[in-house]
Protein backbone atom coordinates (compact mmCIF):
# COMPACT_ATOMS: atom_id res chain seq x y z
CA UNK A 1 0.00 0.00 0.00
CA UNK A 2 1.23 3.35 -0.92
CA UNK A 3 0.63 6.88 -0.43
CA UNK A 4 1.58 9.94 -2.61
CA UNK A 5 1.36 13.49 -1.89
CA UNK A 6 2.47 16.87 -3.02
CA UNK A 7 3.43 19.84 -0.88
CA UNK A 8 5.37 23.23 -1.55
CA UNK A 9 6.13 21.46 -5.26
CA UNK A 10 7.96 18.39 -3.50
CA UNK A 11 6.27 15.11 -4.07
CA UNK A 12 6.76 12.15 -1.81
CA UNK A 13 5.44 8.91 -1.63
CA UNK A 14 4.98 6.55 1.71
CA UNK A 15 5.24 3.02 1.55
CA UNK A 16 2.72 2.20 4.51
CA UNK A 17 3.78 -1.24 5.49
CA UNK A 18 7.62 -0.28 5.97
CA UNK A 19 7.69 3.56 6.50
CA UNK A 20 9.69 3.87 3.86
CA UNK A 21 9.39 7.56 2.51
CA UNK A 22 10.44 9.02 -1.39
CA UNK A 23 11.26 12.32 -2.28
CA UNK A 24 10.36 11.65 -5.99
CA UNK A 25 10.26 13.97 -9.44
CA UNK A 26 7.58 14.80 -11.01
CA UNK A 27 8.05 11.91 -13.88
CA UNK A 28 7.73 9.39 -11.22
CA UNK A 29 4.79 10.97 -8.95
CA UNK A 30 2.64 11.02 -12.47
CA UNK A 31 3.68 7.36 -13.11
CA UNK A 32 2.62 5.92 -10.12
CA UNK A 33 -0.73 7.64 -10.82
CA UNK A 34 -1.06 4.29 -12.75
CA UNK A 35 0.42 1.86 -10.49
CA UNK A 36 -2.30 0.46 -8.06
CA UNK A 37 -2.10 2.01 -4.68
CA UNK A 38 -2.29 -1.50 -2.88
CA UNK A 39 0.24 -4.40 -3.05
CA UNK A 40 2.23 -5.95 -2.72
CA UNK A 41 3.12 -6.95 -6.10
CA UNK A 42 0.98 -4.61 -7.85
CA UNK A 43 -0.07 -6.08 -11.59
CA UNK A 44 1.50 -2.44 -13.58
CA UNK A 45 0.97 -2.33 -17.04
CA UNK A 46 3.65 -0.57 -17.82
CA UNK A 47 2.70 -0.35 -21.92
CA UNK A 48 -0.50 1.60 -20.48
CA UNK A 49 2.39 4.07 -18.44
CA UNK A 50 4.03 4.72 -21.90
CA UNK A 51 0.83 5.08 -23.54
CA UNK A 52 -0.36 7.35 -21.15
CA UNK A 53 2.79 9.56 -20.20
CA UNK A 54 4.99 9.28 -23.46
CA UNK A 55 3.52 12.92 -24.98
CA UNK A 56 4.79 14.69 -21.71
CA UNK A 57 8.03 13.06 -20.98
CA UNK A 58 10.39 10.47 -23.08
CA UNK A 59 9.94 6.91 -23.22
CA UNK A 60 13.69 5.94 -22.30
CA UNK A 61 13.53 8.24 -19.11
CA UNK A 62 9.84 6.65 -18.48
CA UNK A 63 11.39 2.74 -18.48
CA UNK A 64 14.41 4.04 -16.74
CA UNK A 65 12.08 5.57 -14.04
CA UNK A 66 10.50 2.25 -13.88
CA UNK A 67 13.21 0.19 -13.35
CA UNK A 68 14.08 2.10 -10.42
CA UNK A 69 10.46 1.45 -9.07
CA UNK A 70 11.03 -2.46 -9.59
CA UNK A 71 14.12 -2.05 -7.35
CA UNK A 72 12.33 -0.08 -4.47
CA UNK A 73 9.80 -2.98 -4.81
CA UNK A 74 12.26 -5.76 -4.85
CA UNK A 75 13.81 -4.03 -1.84
CA UNK A 76 10.41 -3.80 -0.13
CA UNK A 77 10.63 -0.03 0.01
CA UNK A 78 7.58 0.56 -2.08
CA UNK A 79 3.96 -1.63 -2.06
CA UNK A 80 5.91 -4.25 0.75
CA UNK A 81 4.23 -6.60 2.65
CA UNK A 82 2.15 -6.19 5.86
CA UNK A 83 4.68 -7.91 8.28
CA UNK A 84 3.22 -9.43 11.53
CA UNK A 85 3.85 -6.56 13.66
CA UNK A 86 2.45 -6.18 17.29
CA UNK A 87 3.34 -9.92 17.74
CA UNK A 88 6.31 -9.54 19.77
CA UNK A 89 5.50 -7.75 22.96
CA UNK A 90 5.66 -9.49 26.13
CA UNK A 91 2.80 -7.58 27.84
CA UNK A 92 3.73 -6.32 30.91
CA UNK A 93 3.09 -2.74 32.84
CA UNK A 94 6.32 -0.32 32.03
CA UNK A 95 4.61 2.70 32.69
CA UNK A 96 2.67 4.79 35.86
CA UNK A 97 0.41 8.01 35.28
CA UNK A 98 0.59 8.35 39.27
CA UNK A 99 -2.77 10.54 40.05
CA UNK A 100 -0.27 12.73 43.00
CA UNK A 101 -3.29 14.89 43.17
CA UNK A 102 -6.88 15.12 42.18
CA UNK A 103 -7.02 18.63 43.01
CA UNK A 104 -5.69 22.00 41.71
CA UNK A 105 -5.36 25.28 42.50
CA UNK A 106 -6.26 26.93 39.15
CA UNK A 107 -9.36 26.52 37.07
CA UNK A 108 -9.46 25.56 33.34
CA UNK A 109 -11.80 25.90 31.89
CA UNK A 110 -11.57 22.97 29.41
CA UNK A 111 -9.91 20.68 32.30
CA UNK A 112 -11.09 16.64 31.41
CA UNK A 113 -10.27 16.14 35.08
CA UNK A 114 -13.08 18.47 36.09
CA UNK A 115 -10.55 21.01 38.05
CA UNK A 116 -8.92 18.27 39.17
CA UNK A 117 -11.18 15.66 40.89
CA UNK A 118 -12.05 13.78 38.19
CA UNK A 119 -15.82 14.32 38.96
CA UNK A 120 -14.64 12.86 42.82
CA UNK A 121 -13.45 14.23 46.08
CA UNK A 122 -10.55 16.61 46.54
CA UNK A 123 -7.56 13.81 47.36
CA UNK A 124 -4.04 14.02 47.48
CA UNK A 125 -2.28 10.62 47.54
CA UNK A 126 -0.52 9.69 50.30
CA UNK A 127 3.09 8.32 50.31
CA UNK A 128 1.46 4.50 51.08
CA UNK A 129 -0.76 4.45 48.18
CA UNK A 130 1.95 5.79 45.59
CA UNK A 131 4.73 3.09 47.48
CA UNK A 132 2.32 0.51 46.76
CA UNK A 133 1.98 2.04 42.94
CA UNK A 134 5.74 2.09 42.26
CA UNK A 135 5.73 -1.71 44.07
CA UNK A 136 2.84 -2.81 40.88
CA UNK A 137 4.98 -1.30 38.69
CA UNK A 138 8.00 -3.06 39.60
CA UNK A 139 6.18 -6.18 40.14
CA UNK A 140 4.34 -6.72 36.77
CA UNK A 141 7.04 -5.18 34.20
CA UNK A 142 8.88 -8.32 33.50
CA UNK A 143 12.14 -8.11 31.88
CA UNK A 144 11.66 -4.45 31.38
CA UNK A 145 14.32 -2.72 32.59
CA UNK A 146 13.28 0.66 31.47
CA UNK A 147 10.25 2.27 33.88
CA UNK A 148 8.30 5.25 34.00
CA UNK A 149 6.01 7.40 36.18
CA UNK A 150 4.45 10.63 35.49
CA UNK A 151 3.20 12.72 37.93
CA UNK A 152 0.52 13.93 37.18
CA UNK A 153 -2.87 15.83 38.42
CA UNK A 154 -4.78 17.92 39.14
CA UNK A 155 -1.49 19.92 40.49
CA UNK A 156 1.27 17.64 41.45
CA UNK A 157 2.88 20.57 43.18
CA UNK A 158 0.32 20.82 45.56
CA UNK A 159 1.84 17.11 46.53
CA UNK A 160 5.40 17.42 46.23
CA UNK A 161 7.06 16.14 49.94
CA UNK A 162 5.18 12.96 48.79
CA UNK A 163 6.40 13.38 45.01
CA UNK A 164 9.58 13.67 46.53
CA UNK A 165 9.47 10.87 48.99
CA UNK A 166 8.19 8.52 46.25
CA UNK A 167 11.35 9.43 44.00
CA UNK A 168 13.56 8.08 46.76
CA UNK A 169 11.59 4.93 47.12
CA UNK A 170 11.05 4.56 43.61
CA UNK A 171 14.71 4.98 42.87
CA UNK A 172 15.87 2.72 45.71
CA UNK A 173 13.59 -0.41 44.57
CA UNK A 174 14.99 0.08 41.10
CA UNK A 175 18.52 -0.60 41.83
CA UNK A 176 17.12 -3.57 44.33
CA UNK A 177 15.38 -4.95 41.20
CA UNK A 178 17.99 -3.79 38.68
CA UNK A 179 15.38 -1.25 36.91
CA UNK A 180 15.89 2.39 35.74
CA UNK A 181 12.96 4.32 36.75
CA UNK A 182 12.63 7.56 35.03
CA UNK A 183 10.32 10.59 36.36
CA UNK A 184 8.58 12.89 34.72
CA UNK A 185 6.10 15.78 35.80
CA UNK A 186 3.46 17.50 34.78
CA UNK A 187 2.20 20.75 36.43
CA UNK A 188 0.44 24.15 35.74
CA UNK A 189 3.65 26.01 37.32
CA UNK A 190 1.67 28.28 39.16
CA UNK A 191 3.23 26.46 42.44
CA UNK A 192 7.21 26.80 41.41
CA UNK A 193 9.56 28.11 43.42
CA UNK A 194 13.64 28.25 42.97
CA UNK A 195 13.66 25.18 45.44
CA UNK A 196 11.50 22.68 43.69
CA UNK A 197 12.75 23.85 40.44
CA UNK A 198 16.61 22.59 41.31
CA UNK A 199 14.57 19.26 42.31
CA UNK A 200 12.75 18.70 39.55
CA UNK A 201 15.76 19.46 37.07
CA UNK A 202 17.73 17.08 39.37
CA UNK A 203 15.37 13.87 39.23
CA UNK A 204 12.75 14.30 36.37
CA UNK A 205 13.61 13.72 33.01
CA UNK A 206 11.18 15.32 31.65
CA UNK A 207 8.78 18.17 32.69
CA UNK A 208 5.83 19.45 30.70
CA UNK A 209 4.56 23.02 32.08
CA UNK A 210 0.79 24.09 30.68
CA UNK A 211 0.57 27.53 29.00
CA UNK A 212 -1.94 28.37 26.59
CA UNK A 213 -0.39 31.00 24.31
CA UNK A 214 -0.75 34.49 24.51
CA UNK A 215 -2.29 36.43 27.40
CA UNK A 216 -5.55 36.63 25.36
CA UNK A 217 -5.69 33.09 24.35
CA UNK A 218 -4.23 31.74 28.10
CA UNK A 219 -6.37 33.42 30.31
CA UNK A 220 -10.17 33.04 28.58
CA UNK A 221 -9.43 29.36 29.59
CA UNK A 222 -6.84 29.25 32.36
CA UNK A 223 -7.75 31.40 35.59
CA UNK A 224 -7.25 31.14 39.04
CA UNK A 225 -9.93 30.43 41.35
CA UNK A 226 -10.84 33.99 41.77
CA UNK A 227 -11.04 34.05 38.11
CA UNK A 228 -7.93 36.10 37.21
CA UNK A 229 -5.96 34.99 34.08
CA UNK A 230 -2.70 32.96 35.18
CA UNK A 231 -1.11 34.41 32.26
CA UNK A 232 1.07 36.65 34.11
CA UNK A 233 1.52 34.65 36.87
CA UNK A 234 2.70 31.66 35.24
CA UNK A 235 5.10 33.05 32.66
CA UNK A 236 8.03 34.26 34.99
CA UNK A 237 7.89 30.64 36.85
CA UNK A 238 8.08 29.00 33.58
CA UNK A 239 10.82 30.87 31.91
CA UNK A 240 12.89 30.63 35.11
CA UNK A 241 11.93 26.74 35.11
CA UNK A 242 13.05 26.49 31.42
CA UNK A 243 16.23 28.82 31.97
CA UNK A 244 17.44 26.75 35.10
CA UNK A 245 16.63 23.19 33.65
CA UNK A 246 19.90 23.80 30.86
CA UNK A 247 19.68 20.99 28.01
CA UNK A 248 17.78 18.53 30.04
CA UNK A 249 14.22 18.11 28.03
CA UNK A 250 10.80 20.06 29.22
CA UNK A 251 7.91 21.09 26.82
CA UNK A 252 5.86 23.89 27.35
CA UNK A 253 1.98 22.90 26.03
CA UNK A 254 -0.67 24.55 25.37
CA UNK A 255 -4.38 23.57 24.03
CA UNK A 256 -6.00 25.27 21.00
CA UNK A 257 -10.05 25.67 21.35
CA UNK A 258 -12.71 26.84 18.96
CA UNK A 259 -11.56 30.25 20.41
CA UNK A 260 -8.77 30.51 19.45
CA UNK A 261 -8.32 28.33 15.83
CA UNK A 262 -5.75 31.29 14.97
CA UNK A 263 -3.42 28.55 17.69
CA UNK A 264 -0.25 29.35 15.26
CA UNK A 265 0.15 32.93 16.68
CA UNK A 266 0.13 31.02 20.20
CA UNK A 267 2.66 28.41 19.33
CA UNK A 268 5.03 31.36 17.95
CA UNK A 269 4.38 33.68 20.87
CA UNK A 270 5.80 30.99 23.13
CA UNK A 271 8.56 30.41 20.62
CA UNK A 272 9.20 34.42 21.13
CA UNK A 273 9.37 33.91 24.63
CA UNK A 274 12.21 31.79 24.24
CA UNK A 275 10.63 28.87 24.53
CA UNK A 276 12.39 26.55 22.23
CA UNK A 277 10.24 23.49 22.54
CA UNK A 278 6.65 23.79 21.98
CA UNK A 279 3.55 21.52 22.03
CA UNK A 280 -0.02 23.12 21.76
CA UNK A 281 -2.63 20.23 21.57
CA UNK A 282 -6.34 20.38 20.18
CA UNK A 283 -8.70 20.55 22.74
CA UNK A 284 -10.87 17.04 23.37
CA UNK A 285 -14.81 17.96 24.42
CA UNK A 286 -17.75 16.98 24.10
CA UNK A 287 -19.27 18.41 21.42
CA UNK A 288 -22.10 20.63 22.99
CA UNK A 289 -19.18 22.57 24.73
CA UNK A 290 -18.93 25.80 23.26
CA UNK A 291 -15.46 25.83 23.35
CA UNK A 292 -15.03 22.22 21.01
CA UNK A 293 -13.87 21.52 17.66
CA UNK A 294 -15.82 20.13 15.31
CA UNK A 295 -15.23 18.93 11.64
CA UNK A 296 -15.98 22.28 9.99
CA UNK A 297 -13.42 23.89 11.67
CA UNK A 298 -10.73 21.76 9.85
CA UNK A 299 -9.22 24.46 7.09
CA UNK A 300 -8.81 27.18 9.32
CA UNK A 301 -6.80 23.78 11.71
CA UNK A 302 -4.30 22.85 8.50
CA UNK A 303 -4.10 26.49 7.43
CA UNK A 304 -2.72 26.90 10.98
CA UNK A 305 -0.30 23.85 10.96
CA UNK A 306 0.93 25.21 7.29
CA UNK A 307 1.79 28.61 8.81
CA UNK A 308 3.36 26.99 11.58
CA UNK A 309 5.38 24.76 8.77
CA UNK A 310 6.65 27.79 7.33
CA UNK A 311 7.34 29.39 10.28
CA UNK A 312 9.83 26.59 11.34
CA UNK A 313 12.01 26.99 8.61
CA UNK A 314 11.83 31.22 8.90
CA UNK A 315 12.86 30.77 12.51
CA UNK A 316 15.51 28.37 11.97
CA UNK A 317 19.07 29.34 13.12
CA UNK A 318 17.37 32.51 14.94
CA UNK A 319 16.87 33.02 18.53
CA UNK A 320 13.36 32.34 18.08
CA UNK A 321 13.72 28.95 16.76
CA UNK A 322 11.36 26.19 17.95
CA UNK A 323 10.40 22.77 17.76
CA UNK A 324 6.66 22.05 17.63
CA UNK A 325 6.25 18.34 19.28
CA UNK A 326 4.05 17.48 16.45
CA UNK A 327 6.44 18.17 13.59
CA UNK A 328 9.33 16.27 15.33
CA UNK A 329 9.95 13.07 13.47
CA UNK A 330 12.85 11.11 14.34
CA UNK A 331 14.43 9.73 11.03
CA UNK A 332 17.60 8.29 12.41
CA UNK A 333 16.53 5.99 15.27
CA UNK A 334 12.79 5.64 14.32
CA UNK A 335 10.52 3.17 16.22
CA UNK A 336 10.11 0.15 15.25
CA UNK A 337 7.18 -1.76 13.35
CA UNK A 338 6.32 -3.34 16.56
CA UNK A 339 5.93 -0.02 18.67
CA UNK A 340 3.60 1.39 15.68
CA UNK A 341 1.45 -1.20 15.64
CA UNK A 342 0.83 -1.07 19.32
CA UNK A 343 -0.04 2.81 19.86
CA UNK A 344 0.29 4.03 23.19
CA UNK A 345 -0.11 1.13 25.36
CA UNK A 346 -3.61 2.36 27.29
CA UNK A 347 -4.27 -0.28 29.21
CA UNK A 348 -1.99 -2.42 28.35
CA UNK A 349 1.36 -1.49 29.40
CA UNK A 350 0.62 2.14 30.21
CA UNK A 351 -2.05 2.25 33.77
CA UNK A 352 -2.90 5.42 35.93
CA UNK A 353 -3.65 5.20 39.39
CA UNK A 354 -5.85 7.67 41.08
CA UNK A 355 -4.77 8.42 44.81
CA UNK A 356 -7.30 5.79 46.38
CA UNK A 357 -5.32 3.43 44.60
CA UNK A 358 -7.33 2.30 41.44
CA UNK A 359 -6.12 1.11 38.51
CA UNK A 360 -7.66 2.70 34.93
CA UNK A 361 -5.99 2.44 31.45
CA UNK A 362 -4.81 5.65 31.25
CA UNK A 363 -5.34 9.25 32.83
CA UNK A 364 -8.35 9.92 30.58
CA UNK A 365 -10.43 7.20 31.53
CA UNK A 366 -9.68 7.35 35.41
CA UNK A 367 -13.12 7.76 37.48
CA UNK A 368 -14.98 5.80 34.93
CA UNK A 369 -15.98 2.75 36.82
CA UNK A 370 -16.89 1.07 33.81
CA UNK A 371 -13.22 1.05 33.12
CA UNK A 372 -11.66 0.34 36.76
CA UNK A 373 -8.95 -2.39 36.19
CA UNK A 374 -8.95 -3.32 39.85
CA UNK A 375 -6.81 -1.25 42.54
CA UNK A 376 -3.24 -1.83 44.17
CA UNK A 377 -4.70 -2.99 47.12
CA UNK A 378 -6.44 -5.96 45.79
CA UNK A 379 -4.64 -9.04 45.40
CA UNK A 380 -6.69 -10.12 42.46
CA UNK A 381 -5.41 -9.79 38.85
CA UNK A 382 -6.70 -7.04 36.70
CA UNK A 383 -10.17 -7.03 34.87
CA UNK A 384 -9.15 -9.15 31.67
CA UNK A 385 -11.93 -8.10 29.63
CA UNK A 386 -10.99 -4.26 30.19
CA UNK A 387 -7.27 -5.32 29.10
CA UNK A 388 -8.34 -7.17 26.34
CA UNK A 389 -10.39 -5.38 24.68
CA UNK A 390 -7.20 -2.00 24.59
CA UNK A 391 -4.91 -5.07 23.39
CA UNK A 392 -7.57 -5.56 21.00
CA UNK A 393 -7.77 -1.75 19.88
CA UNK A 394 -5.07 -1.91 17.14
CA UNK A 395 -5.24 -0.68 13.98
CA UNK A 396 -5.87 -4.16 12.33
CA UNK A 397 -9.03 -4.66 13.71
CA UNK A 398 -10.31 -0.87 13.58
CA UNK A 399 -12.33 -0.71 10.21
CA UNK A 400 -11.32 2.66 9.77
CA UNK A 401 -7.80 2.49 10.20
CA UNK A 402 -7.54 -0.62 7.76
CA UNK A 403 -7.48 1.39 4.49
CA UNK A 404 -5.51 4.46 6.51
CA UNK A 405 -1.95 5.36 4.99
CA UNK A 406 -1.20 7.38 8.32
CA UNK A 407 -1.88 4.39 10.71
CA UNK A 408 1.64 2.96 11.14
CA UNK A 409 2.41 6.93 12.67
CA UNK A 410 -0.42 7.32 14.81
CA UNK A 411 -1.12 3.69 15.61
CA UNK A 412 -5.03 4.18 15.75
CA UNK A 413 -4.60 7.31 17.68
CA UNK A 414 -6.13 7.95 21.15
CA UNK A 415 -8.48 5.28 22.78
CA UNK A 416 -10.00 7.70 24.80
CA UNK A 417 -10.97 10.15 21.91
CA UNK A 418 -12.16 7.15 20.21
CA UNK A 419 -14.50 6.22 23.83
CA UNK A 420 -15.51 9.67 24.41
CA UNK A 421 -16.26 10.51 20.66
CA UNK A 422 -18.34 7.26 19.58
CA UNK A 423 -18.16 5.69 22.81
CA UNK A 424 -16.60 2.65 20.72
CA UNK A 425 -12.67 2.10 21.81
CA UNK A 426 -12.80 0.52 17.49
CA UNK A 427 -14.16 3.91 15.99
CA UNK A 428 -11.60 6.68 15.62
CA UNK A 429 -11.99 10.48 16.42
CA UNK A 430 -12.73 11.44 13.07
CA UNK A 431 -11.20 14.86 13.34
CA UNK A 432 -8.83 13.63 15.47
CA UNK A 433 -7.59 11.76 12.22
CA UNK A 434 -7.63 14.59 10.34
CA UNK A 435 -5.33 16.72 11.98
CA UNK A 436 -3.23 13.82 12.62
CA UNK A 437 -2.48 13.33 8.75
CA UNK A 438 -2.31 17.29 8.49
CA UNK A 439 0.31 17.23 10.59
CA UNK A 440 2.53 13.62 9.96
CA UNK A 441 2.34 15.12 5.81
CA UNK A 442 3.67 18.58 7.03
CA UNK A 443 6.63 16.27 9.49
CA UNK A 444 7.44 14.71 6.57
CA UNK A 445 7.57 17.81 4.51
CA UNK A 446 9.45 19.73 6.94
CA UNK A 447 12.22 16.34 7.01
CA UNK A 448 12.56 16.81 3.09
CA UNK A 449 13.18 20.33 2.70
CA UNK A 450 15.99 19.19 5.25
CA UNK A 451 17.45 17.08 3.01
CA UNK A 452 17.12 19.02 0.18
CA UNK A 453 18.55 21.67 1.55
CA UNK A 454 21.41 20.04 2.79
CA UNK A 455 22.02 18.32 -0.47
CA UNK A 456 21.86 21.69 -2.20
CA UNK A 457 24.50 23.20 0.15
CA UNK B 1 18.64 6.33 -7.99
CA UNK B 2 18.10 8.84 -10.38
CA UNK B 3 14.64 9.97 -9.99
CA UNK B 4 14.23 9.17 -6.19
CA UNK B 5 15.67 10.02 -2.90
CA UNK B 6 15.03 7.97 0.03
CA UNK B 7 13.98 10.31 3.07
CA UNK B 8 13.84 7.30 5.33
CA UNK B 9 14.25 3.61 4.35
CA UNK B 10 11.60 0.90 6.08
CA UNK B 11 11.51 -1.72 7.87
CA UNK B 12 10.36 -5.22 7.42
CA UNK B 13 10.42 -7.42 9.72
CA UNK B 14 13.02 -9.12 7.82
CA UNK B 15 15.31 -6.74 7.86
CA UNK B 16 14.63 -5.37 11.38
CA UNK B 17 15.10 -8.28 13.59
CA UNK B 18 15.41 -6.30 16.90
CA UNK B 19 11.90 -4.85 17.17
CA UNK B 20 9.19 -5.12 20.31
CA UNK B 21 11.67 -4.38 22.86
CA UNK B 22 9.38 -2.25 24.60
CA UNK B 23 12.26 -0.36 26.39
CA UNK B 24 10.97 3.16 24.82
CA UNK B 25 9.20 5.70 26.08
CA UNK B 26 5.51 5.30 26.90
CA UNK B 27 3.60 8.00 24.12
CA UNK B 28 1.63 9.60 26.45
CA UNK B 29 4.21 10.15 28.96
CA UNK B 30 5.87 12.63 26.96
CA UNK B 31 3.99 15.96 25.81
CA UNK B 32 1.62 14.35 23.90
CA UNK B 33 -1.28 13.70 26.17
CA UNK B 34 -4.62 12.85 24.07
CA UNK B 35 -2.86 13.20 20.43
CA UNK B 36 -1.28 10.24 20.02
CA UNK B 37 1.65 10.27 17.71
CA UNK B 38 4.05 7.34 17.92
CA UNK B 39 6.16 8.38 14.31
CA UNK B 40 8.39 10.40 16.51
CA UNK B 41 9.23 8.37 19.52
CA UNK B 42 13.01 7.73 19.64
CA UNK B 43 13.85 4.15 19.58
CA UNK B 44 16.32 3.19 22.61
CA UNK B 45 17.68 0.13 21.55
CA UNK B 46 21.13 0.63 21.24
CA UNK B 47 22.09 -2.38 18.77
CA UNK B 48 19.15 -1.78 16.91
Amino acid sequence: MIYQFKKDNIPVVLDVNSGAVHIVDKMIYDILEYYPKKGPEPKVEKEKVLEALQGKYGVEDLNAAMAELDQLIQEEQLFSRNSTRGNNFKHVIKALCLHIAHDCNIRCKYCFASQGNFKGENLLMDFETGAKALDFLIENSGNRRNLEVDFFGGEPLMNFQVVKDLVDYGKEKAVERNKNMRFTITTNGTLLNEENMDYINANMENIVLSIDGNKETNDRMRYTVNNKGTYDLILPKIKRMVEKRGNKPYYVRGTFTKFNKDFAKDVLHLAEQGFRNVSVEPVVAPSEEDYALSVEDLPEINEQYDILEKAYFDKKGTTEEFEFFHFKMNLQKNPCQEKRALGCGAGVEYVSITPEGEIYPCHQFAGNRDFKMGSIWDQKDLDTEITSSFKNASVDNKEACRECWAKYYCSGGCHANAYHENDNLLKPYELGCEMEKKRIQNSIIIEAKKRLESEQS
Amino acid sequence: MTFITTLVRGTTTKEDSITGCGECQTSCQSACKTSCTVGNQDCENPNR
